[in-house]
C-alpha cells in the first residue's frame, strides 16, 4: 500500500436526510397534481376555497414536483456519488447541513406563499424576491461544498457524473439570478425588471434551462452512477458519455425559444430555438443508448430486480422525451401543440417517467444500503413499479389524445371558411373524459409512490443508522503538473477558479449591463400603447395572483385560425409595459389578449361570481371573494413609482395622483355596474380586475379611446403597418 | 428584443466556460484512460471498508 493513504468516512446522513424528504415532498406535490386533475374533469373540486384554486394550486405542484421532489432526489443522489466518486467526505458537514434544512425551509415558504397568492406570475420562478434570495444563498451554500469537494479530492479523475453535476450547478446559478431580478414593492411583491416580449425571452431562456440543468443533467449524472452500480458493469461507452456531455452543455442553451414560436419574438430567434432543440435528438438518444446499454449482459436483472426496472424504464422514458421535444418544436407541429395537453403529456412523461422513477429507483438503490438492510418487499416494489408505468402510460394517452383533439379543433373551418368550433368551451367539454382518463393514471401513479414511500419506510423502520461508510485512498499527489507561475497554481485549482471567475463576471454583468439593457429597450414600438392606469395595475396584480396565466394566454398568434376566434393578432410593442409579462403556456380557457371591451362590465362580475352563469359549460371556478374582498389601496403609488423605476413613462403627477386616479376609475366602473344593477363595487377587488380585463389588447387596435385620442397618427384598425414603421415587430 | 444583447453574451459566457473545462479536462488527462473511467462507480466501493450487515437481525 502507498505511504501516503488516508483513512476518512463519507458522509451518510446527510444522504439519508434529502432521501427522506424527496419521499415525503414526492407524495405533497403529486397530490397537489392530483388535486388539479380532478378540478379540470370537475371543477367544483377545489371547494370554493381560494387558497386552492387551479390557478394558485398549480404553481405549488410544479415547484414542488421540480424544485422539492427532484431537488431532495438529486441532492440525495449527488452527496452519495460525489463523495464515492471523489474519495472524500464533502468539504464542510456544515455546510450540507445548511444546504438540506435550508432547502426545506424554502420549500415550506413557498408552500406558504404560493396558496395565499404572493407569486411573480412567472411559470416555475413563482416565489418571491425574499425567497428568491434565500435560494441563491443556499445555492452557493452547495456550490462551495461541492467544488470545495473536488478541490480537496483523492480521485485525480472527474468521473462524467460530476461533470454533468458541475454544469447542473452553474447553470442554474446563472438561470435563476437573471429570471428573477425584479424590483421589490413591499416584502411580498416585486415586478420584474423585464418586460413583454423580453421577460418571455428571459423566462423561457430561464424554463426550459431549468428542464436542462435541474430535470436532465443531474438526473444523467445519476443514471451514469447509478446505473453501473445497480448493473454491475461498467458504462457501456465512456466515450459516447463524453460526447452526451458536452453536446447537451453546448446546444441546450439555445433551445429556450421553441416556448414561444409562432408568439411576438423575432422570427430569427424561434428559428435558432427550433434548429437546437432539433439537434439535441442526437446526443439525447446517444445517451439514452449508453444508459440502456450498459445492462449488456446482465439484462436477466430486469426480471429480478426492481432497481433496474424502474432505471430502465427512467431511461426508456428519457429517451421518449427527449424525441418528442424536438419533435413539438418543429414550428408546423408546435403550432398544433402550443397551449394543448399535449405539452403536459409531455413534460409528465418527463417527470414521471424520467424523473420519477429514476428517483425511486436510486432510493431503492440506497435506503437498503444507508440503513444495512434487505428491501423490505420486493413484491411491493413490483406494484409500485407497475402502478407507475401504467399510470404514466394513462397519463400520456390521455393528454395526448386530449391535446391533439383540442388542437385540431381549434383550428377547424367548415366549408364556409368559418371557424367550425367558435364557441370555445366545445373545446373543453370534449376533453371531459380524457380529463377523468388522466385523473385515473395519476391516482395510480401516486398509488404506486405511497406504496413506495412504505416500502422504503418499512425497509429503514428499527434499523440504527449505520455509521458512516470508512474509505481509504492515497491523498492526491501532483504528478509534475505542478507550477510555480501565476497561471501555473490557477490551474491547480481549475475548478476552484472556474467558480470565482464566474461569481465575479455574474455579479458584474447581472447588476449592471442587464437592468440597463431592459430597461433602456422598454421604448414603445406602438405609439397608441399607453401605461396601465393605477386601477388597471392593481387589477393585473390581481390577475397575476389569482394566477390567471395557468389557464389563459394573453398573446394572439398570427394565423386566421386563431384571429377569427379572438381578434388581431398580438404584436410585440403592445407587451412593454407588461411586468411581468402573462403570455401563458396552455389555453384551458380562451386567450384573453382581446378580451378588452368584448363583454360589459356587468357580463364581468357574474362571470366572476358565477362562471357558469355566463359561459354554461365553463369549468372555470367561481371566484366570489373579488366580490366581497376590499382593494388593498395601500400600495398603489409605490406599485407606480416602482414601475417608473423600471422603465414605465409615468410622470410624477402619475406617482402623486395615482390614489385618486384609481378611485375616479373605480367610481366610474362602480356606477355603470349601479346602472346595471349592481352596487357597492367601487372598493371592491373585481373592479380593479375589470378595469384592467377592459384595457386588455385595446390600445393597439384603436379601441382605447384615451390612447387614442393622444395619437390619432398611429392608432388606427391596420395596427400591424403601424407596428412595422414604428419597427415592432411583425 | 434588445435583451438578446444580455442573453448572448451569457449563454456564449456558458459556453466559454464549457470550452475552458473541456480545454483543461483534456489537458489534464482526464480522457487518457477510458475503460478505467467507464468502471469508476464500481471500482470507488473497492476502497471502503464493509460496513456491518444488519440483516440478520431483520430476517
Amino acid at each position: 500500500m502507498n505511504a501516503n493513504v488516508e483513512t476518512f468516512r463519507y458522509d451518510d446522513g446527510i444522504v439519508r436526510g434529502f432521501a427522506w424528504f424527496t419521499v415525503l415532498w414526492a407524495i405533497v406535490g403529486m397530490l397537489a397534481g392530483l388535486v388539479l386533475a380532478l378540478q379540470l374533469a370537475w371543477w367544483p373540486a377545489n371547494g370554493g376555497i381560494e387558497f386552492i384554486t387551479f390557478g394558485r394550486l398549480r404553481p405549488l405542484h410544479t415547484n414542488a414536483v421540480i424544485f422539492a421532489f427532484c431537488g431532495n432526489a438529486i441532492f440525495a443522489g449527488m452527496y452519495y456519488s460525489t463523495q464515492r466518486l471523489l474519495r472524500a467526505r464533502m468539504f464542510s458537514d456544515a455546510l450540507s447541513k445548511i444546504h438540506l434544512w435550508g432547502w426545506q425551509l424554502i420549500i415550506v415558504a413557498a408552500a406558504l406563499t404560493i396558496p395565499a397568492g404572493i407569486t411573480t406570475g412567472k411559470e416555475y420562478a413563482e416565489l418571491e424576491w425574499p425567497i428568491d434570495i434565500a435560494i441563491t444563498l443556499v445555492w452557493v451554500v452547495f456550490a462551495i461544498n461541492f467544488f470545495g469537494t473536488i478541490v480537496k479530492r483523492r480521485e485525480k479523475h472527474l468521473y462524467v457524473a460530476i461533470w454533468f453535476y458541475i454544469a447542473t450547478i452553474v447553470t442554474i446559478a446563472v438561470l435563476h439570478i437573471v429570471n428573477s431580478l425584479g424590483l421589490p414593492v413591499s416584502l411580498f411583491k416585486s415586478y420584474s425588471i423585464y418586460a413583454g416580449v423580453q421577460d418571455a425571452m428571459v423566462q423561457w431562456w430561464y424554463g426550459h434551462n431549468a428542464v436542462a440543468f435541474f430535470l436532465t443533467t443531474p438526473f444523467l449524472g445519476l443514471m451514469y452512477y447509478f446505473m453501473p452500480k445497480a448493473a454491475e458493469r461498467p458504462v457501456y461507452s465512456y466515450r459516447l458519455s463524453i460526447i452526451h456531455f458536452w453536446a447537451l452543455v453546448f446546444l441546450y442553451i439555445w433551445a429556450g425559444p421553441h416556448h414561444l414560436l409562432y408568439t411576438a419574438i423575432p422570427e430569427w430567434a424561434q428559428t435558432l430555438g427550433m434548429a437546437f432543440s432539433l439537434m439535441l435528438i442526437a446526443p439525447s438518444w446517444g445517451g439514452m443508448l449508453n444508459g440502456l446499454l450498459t445492462l449488456r449482459g446482465a439484462w436477466d436483472k430486469l426480471r429480478t430486480d426492481p432497481v433496474i426496472k424502474f432505471m430502465v424504464v427512467s431511461i426508456t422514458f428519457y429517451g421518449v422525451a427527449t424525441f418528442e421535444g424536438p419533435m413539438l418544436s418543429i414550428k408546423s407541429l408546435n403550432l398544433l401543440s402550443h397551449y394543448t395537453d399535449w405539452t403536459i403529456a409531455h413534460v409528465h412523461g418527463g417527470a414521471l417517467g424520467w424523473n420519477g422513477f429514476m428517483a425511486f429507483g436510486v432510493l431503492y438503490w440506497l435506503i437498503p444500503r444507508l440503513y444495512g438492510r434487505e428491501l423490505h418487499s420486493v413484491k411491493l416494489a413490483n406494484l409500485h413499479f407497475w402502478a407507475g408505468v401504467l399510470g404514466i402510460a394513462i397519463y400520456a394517452v390521455s393528454m395526448w389524445s386530449a391535446g391533439i383533439t383540442q388542437g385540431l379543433m381549434w383550428f377547424a373551418f367548415n366549408e364556409e371558411g368559418a371557424l367550425q368550433y367558435p364557441n370555445f368551451m366545445e373545446t373543453i367539454t370534449k376533453l371531459q373524459p380524457f380529463y377523468w382518463l388522466r385523473f385515473f393514471g395519476g391516482t395510480l401513479y401516486l398509488g404506486g409512490v405511497l406504496v413506495g414511500a412504505y416500502n422504503l419506510v418499512m425497509t429503514a423502520r428499527g434499523a440504527e443508522p449505520l455509521p458512516d461508510t470508512e474509505a481509504s485512498a492515497p491523498a492526491l499527489t501532483n504528478d509534475g503538473h505542478e507550477s510555480k507561475t501565476w497561471h501555473g497554481r490557477l490551474e491547480g485549482k481549475p475548478l476552484l477558479f472556474t467558480v470565482l471567475s464566474l461569481v465575479a463576471i455574474l455579479v458584474g454583468t447581472i447588476v449592471e449591463f442587464v437592468p440597463m439593457i431592459a430597461i433602456e429597450s422598454n421604448v414603445p414600438s406602438i405609439a397608441a400603447v399607453q401605461p396601465y392606469t393605477p386601477l388597471e395595475l392593481e387589477g393585473r396584480d390581481i390577475y397575476i395572483r389569482e394566477g390567471c396565466y395557468n389557464c389563459h394566454s394573453q398573446m394572439v398568434r398570427p394565423m386566421r385560425a386563431e384571429t377569427e376566434r379572438y381578434g388581431e393578432y398580438s404584436k410585440a410593442g403592445e407587451f412593454v409595459y407588461d411586468h411581468p409579462f402573462q403570455f401563458g403556456s396552455r389555453r384551458i380557457g380562451p386567450d384573453l389578449h382581446r378580451v378588452g371591451g368584448k363583454y360589459p362590465h356587468l357580463w364581468h362580475v357574474n362571470h366572476m361570481r358565477d362562471p357558469r352563469s355566463t359561459t354554461p359549460d365553463s369549468i372555470m371556478p367561481a371566484y366570489p371573494w373579488l366580490l366581497e374582498d376590499e382593494l388593498n389601496t395601500s400600495l398603489t403609488s409605490d406599485k407606480v413609482a416602482a414601475m417608473r423605476k423600471i422603465g414605465v413613462p409615468y410622470t410624477d403627477a402619475d406617482v402623486s395622483g395615482a390614489d385618486a386616479a384609481r378611485d375616479k376609475q373605480a367610481a366610474a366602473i362602480a356606477a355603470d355596474l349601479k346602472e346595471n344593477g349592481v352596487d357597492g363595487m367601487k372598493t371592491k377587488e373585481i373592479t380593479a380586475l375589470i378595469a384592467y380585463l377592459q384595457r386588455l389588447g385595446k390600445d393597439a387596435t384603436g379601441k382605447n379611446e384615451k390612447s387614442a385620442g393622444k395619437t390619432p397618427s398611429s392608432a388606427g384598425i391596420d395596427v400591424s403597418a403601424a407596428s412595422a414603421v414604428k419597427g415592432g415587430n411583425r | 428584443m434588445t435583451i438578446v444583447a444580455a442573453l448572448l453574451p451569457l449563454s456564449l459566457l456558458l459556453a466559454g466556460l464549457a470550452v475552458v473545462a473541456f480545454k483543461w479536462a483534456a489537458r489534464d488527462g482526464q480522457f487518457d484512460d477510458l475503460d478505467r473511467a467507464a468502471a469508476t462507480p464500481l471500482l470507488a466501493d473497492m476502497d471502503e471498508t464493509p460496513a456491518q450487515p444488519q440483516t440478520t437481525e431483520n430476517a
